[in-house]
């Protein structure tokens, strides 16, 4: 890895935060008649009793923005508030912050997302494997193209699908939320049963469809690998089967599947925030939903934000930390 | 039409060797055709907000049932087929056109042209289309079937113009266009008459994913909420269906129907990109 690869590396990250910025500024300015201003006079023009709040909202709003200042100046404010981490406030229940509002939201996403998407890697790369290993009964491979269907199924599809059979018919779990309705989180055994029990299926249904990617995937490598070299030769000294499809097989056709998993995170993430909705998970995805029916701006914004920088980060980490752990690939990168 | 169309132009040896191929384009034949003809066997006031009693399940009148609206499933389904393929054709013809512009000026230019179009693509492909999307989409004040299949289009040239690229940069460097380019043809006469036509079979292949990808984005934007409000599309009837809380409420026969639709289009775009993927990859072993 040289520091050259790390300079370009970060030179894109910081393009895709520069790039994201910018266009979360500039949209809302391109359209006719600002919609943010328009809402805001409506929120003024409905709000009756409470009109003290929507006149502070309004008023931090312009004086946050500047409307009235010319164009580069409110960006160069813009700029200055985000990196306080001010993404303002939601305009549905003024005076919530959206940066807390999603940092309430976050940990369920995080959480679900971050032991389903491993689950799924770890189950479909092992089935992969296993597909590919000559030694495994030809009738297996009739999971292929089962495979194949799983992996071009967007997931809040299973996800419907999934409630209407495991909680509406059999009622084996429940049909939606993060935990039993009206329960104090707390720290303690019957929280964490309520919370794994509510998690289940949308887990269910992102690990379903992202086994078939990753199992593909994995079967590519693994009959690229077990055609080396090296293979014939542990085959050659006679080491246990197991041995060879553990520790000679799977471990190096493991790697290359580190880069699709960094690759295609943004796919994984945009489809769990549509599994969230189905089952009105408390995520960053259900809020998301709720902001676009509320048309509540600041919170679509800030969530948009915080999705395209926190990929763009991972990606950069998990693009610097591969090379470590693969050195291969530090010869082939450019 | 179109199956007819594609179907010729990608016959080439295959035919009958390739299975998936054949299956493909006439899953995607049936769907179209039902796209063509089913609205004019339905009557389209059936999908009216309470041309019926609502909620009904399915019976030998309403084969799919009604919804909570009072509308029949069967005819918003039939309406919303099309709508949702021409969302996709909408958007992959556009990301096709401007990714292969980009693609073939990319690698057959080289220099700064390519470093500007390989850099943004790049980029773009590390942001989540489905954020940048719904950006765009929030602030669109009264959606429709098109302007919904040109925002999907905005980020559809990402994929064609890098696979157009690394195919151009490798048919730029093989003999017959060094014999072309020795014999005098030139700038663009070189990329359209040499390099374009070799480039078919894989921007067909670009084209069907870039119709599954612009369908995938469309129905999650609609499922988000910001579809077209006033028109059928089969996200839209899943969007009202989760509206409504069709799921929890057991009517089955609301989201069954256009999920399973959804399904078969998939299946359709998958098997047929499988079937090009061989003819792509037969062409190479024939040409090394």
């Amino acid at each position: 890895m040289t520091p050259g690869y790390v300079v370009r590396r970060f030179g894109v990250l910081v393009l895709v935060v520069f790039l994201a910025t910018t266009v979360n500024f500039i949209i809302p300015r391109l359209t006719p008649g600002d919609p943010i201003e328009q809402k805001l006079s409506q929120l003024v023009a409905t709000s009756g009793g409470q009109i003290g709040d929507v006149t502070a909202m309004v008023e931090s709003y312009r004086k946050r923005f500047g409307l009235d200042q010319p164009w580069h100046v409110q960006y160069v404010n813009y700029w200055i508030a985000l990196a306080r981490l001010d993404l303002g406030f939601s305009l549905e229940n003024f005076p919530e912050r959206v940066s807390d509002a999603i940092a309430a939201a976050l940990p369920w996403t995080v959480g679900l997302l971050g032991l389903s998407t491993l689950i799924a890697f770890g189950i479909g790369s092992l089935l992969g494997g296993l597909l590919a290993w000559p030694r495994t009964p030809p009738g297996a491979r009739a999971a292929i193209p089962l495979l194949m269907l799983l992996s071009a199924v967007p997931y809040f599809l299973l996800g419907i699908i999934l409630v209407f059979l495991l909680a509406i018919k059999v009622k084996l779990f429940p049909a939606g939320g993060g935990y039993p309705f009206g329960a104090i989180l707390r720290f303690d055994l019957a929280t964490g049963v309520g919370i794994v029990h509510h998690a289940a299926l949308p887990a269910l249904s992102i690990i379903l469809a992202g086994i078939g990617t990753w199992a593909l995937g994995m079967r590519g490598m693994m009959i690229s690998v077990l055609g080396e070299d090296y293979i014939t030769l542990a085959e050659a000294k006679g080491l246990s089967e197991r041995r060879i499809f553990l520790w000679y097989g799977l471990r190096n056709a493991l790697l290359p599947q580190v880069t699709t998993l960094a690759l295609t995170l943004g796919h994984v993430v945009s489809g769990a925030i549509l599994v969230e909705v189905i089952f009105s998970y408390p995520g960053v995805g259900l809020k998301l939903y709720h902001a676009i029916l509320a048309k509540d701006y600041f919170l679509i914004q800030g969530i948009v934000l915080l999705l395209i920088v926190s990929i763009a980060v991972t990606m950069f980490i998990m693009d610097l930390i591969y090379p470590l752990i693969d050195p291969r690939i530090a010869y082939r990168r450019r | 039409m179109a199956f007819a169309s594609l179907s010729l132009g990608t016959r080439l040896e295959a035919g009958r060797s390739n299975p998936a191929l054949v299956a493909g384009l006439a899953l995607l034949g049936l769907v179209i055709l039902a796209a063509l003809v089913g609205p004019w066997l339905i009557n389209p006031e059936d999908a009216r907000v309470g041309a019926f009693a609502p909620s009904r399940p399915p019976s030998a009148a309403h084969i799919f049932g009604t919804d909570t609206q009072g509308r029949d499933v069967l005819a918003v389904l039939v309406l919303a087929n099309p709508e949702t393929l021409k969302v996709g054709f909408i958007a992959g013809t556009v990301g096709l056109g401007i990714g292969t512009l980009l693609g073939l000026a990319s690698g057959y230019f080289g220099g700064i042209t390519d470093a500007v179009i390989r850099t943004t693509a790049d980029v773009l492909t590390t942001i989540p289309g489905v954020a940048m999307l719904v950006l765009v989409a929030t602030f669109i004040k009264t959606m429709t079937v098109g302007l919904m299949a040109l925002v999907v289009a905005s980020l559809a040239w990402i994929y064609p113009t890098r696979a157009i690229r690394a195919q151009t940069l490798s048919l730029r460097e093989r003999a017959y266009i060094q014999v072309a380019r020795l014999n005098g043809v030139g700038g663009l006469e070189l990329v359209l008459r040499e390099i374009l036509p070799n480039l078919l079979p894989y921007t067909a292949a670009s084209f069907v994913s870039a119709v599954s990808h612009a369908i995938i984005a469309t129905i999650g934007l609609e499922a988000l909420g910001l579809g077209p409000q006033n028109a059928f599309t089969l996200g839209m009837m899943i969007y009202w269906s989760q509206f409504y809380g069709a799921i929890v409420r057991g009517l089955w026969w609301w989201w069954g129907p256009p999920i399973l639709l959804i399904l078969v289009i998939f299946v359709a775009l998958l098997l047929t990109s499988a079937g090009l993927d061989r003819i792509v990859n037969t062409r190479i072993r024939s040409a090394a």
